[in-house]
């Protein structure tokens, strides 16, 4: 799901569809390449449609980087559950993790190729929602 | 107030119970504004609770509510599991182990502005906030298990003609006008199934 290159904000992909967030997970690897942790998760925990606190937490995990996480949502409940997600870290790592509101796939492509430039968490995350301006 | 074991397993199986029951009016009341799957989401997230019984029971009323809400949280998915389960688990935090009605009131009042909080939304939004807020005054105002119950079926039955301005029906503008709103049907049955069983507690 993902490969690790600390140092740079990681990036998760949280989509309803594991097949949306697989998809745009490889277009950042393609577009932006390996330079930056990644890991994508989609999909409820019985495989349907949906988006699932326990996964999300497990991707965090994966893309976790010293320099933070920013994380792309599709639609209302996989912001909702990122948002609790993020609230159930550790406390140290909470304030490391941002959720942007920006277009997924667009967002992850931007967010990443922000982030294998060296671009601190907040930098990141604004040029995702720039997108939207 | 004071629950024993065997009234907090009866509590546990009466709000599992009402949702899964439902769980079907509560799908097409989500496929008419929403996604389709607010009765499936919230039948898993119960049925996952029914799953942690008899231990469950076994917990003091604080520590068996954070864990139906964590439970749900994980279980759930969509937006209704962190609303709903986090209902639960600041009612949990906020709720002595026998809590007087005056606990009640303040305990789920902390648990609406948590679950504001969570949704970034305020009652008028055709949200569960709508049958929450409303269910609290009553409950405040020293309503009995009756009058509660009947607030929240009322209370739900109003979001009918409201316009959604939070969750997917908002994507829908003015054609979420005229159906009820699935998340405050599912928060009206469990506070229906809730009183009916503290019936003859809540008053003491």
């Amino acid at each position: 799901m993902s490969s690790l290159r600390p140092g740079n904000v990681g990036i998760v992909i949280v989509s309803h569809s594991p097949k949306i967030a697989e998809g745009a997970a490889d277009m950042v690897r393609q577009m932006v390449g390996d330079a930056v942790p990644l890991a994508w998760t989609g999909g409820d925990v019985d495989g349907g449609l949906g988006t699932n606190v326990a996964g999300i937490l497990e991707a965090i995990e994966t893309a976790w980087s010293p320099a933070g996480v920013a994380i792309l949502v599709d639609l209302g409940g996989a912001e909702t559950n990122s948002e609790m997600a993020v609230e159930m870290l550790p406390e140290d790592r909470r304030a490391r993790v941002l959720v942007c509101n920006a277009p997924v796939v667009e967002g992850a492509v931007i967010a990443a190729t922000e982030s294998s430039g060296g671009s601190p968490l907040a930098a990141v995350k604004r040029s995702a929602e720039e997108f939207y301006a | 107030m004071s629950l024993d074991r065997v009234a907090r397993e009866r509590l546990v199986r009466a709000l599992a119970g009402a949702v899964i029951e439902h769980a079907d009016e509560l799908t097409s009341l989500d496929q008419a504004i929403g996604d389709g799957d607010h009765g499936l989401n919230m039948k898993r997230g119960f049925e996952a609770v029914l799953a942690t019984l008899p231990g469950l029971a076994d917990k003091a009323l604080p520590d068996m509510l954070k864990a139906i809400g964590m439970t749900l949280v994980m279980k759930v998915g969509g937006a209704s599991g962190p609303l709903v389960g986090t209902f639960f688990m600041e009612l949990g935090k906020a709720l002595p182990e026998q809590p007087s009605r005056a606990d009640l009131v303040a305990a789920t009042e902390k648990a609406i502005e948590a679950v504001k909080a969570r949704g970034r939304s305020e009652a008028g939004q055709k949200t569960l906030l709508d049958v929450l807020v409303p269910v609290h005054a009553v409950l405040a105002e020293g309503g009995d298990a009756r009058a509660i119950a009947a607030e929240a079926v009322q209370a739900a039955d109003r979001t009918t003609p409201m316009q959604a301005i939070r969750g997917r029906a908002s994507f829908l503008g003015e054609r979420s006008i005229g159906h009820m709103d699935p998340g405050s049907r599912s928060a009206s049955l469990l506070i229906g199934a809730a009183v009916e069983t503290l019936e003859f507690e809540v008053n003491t």
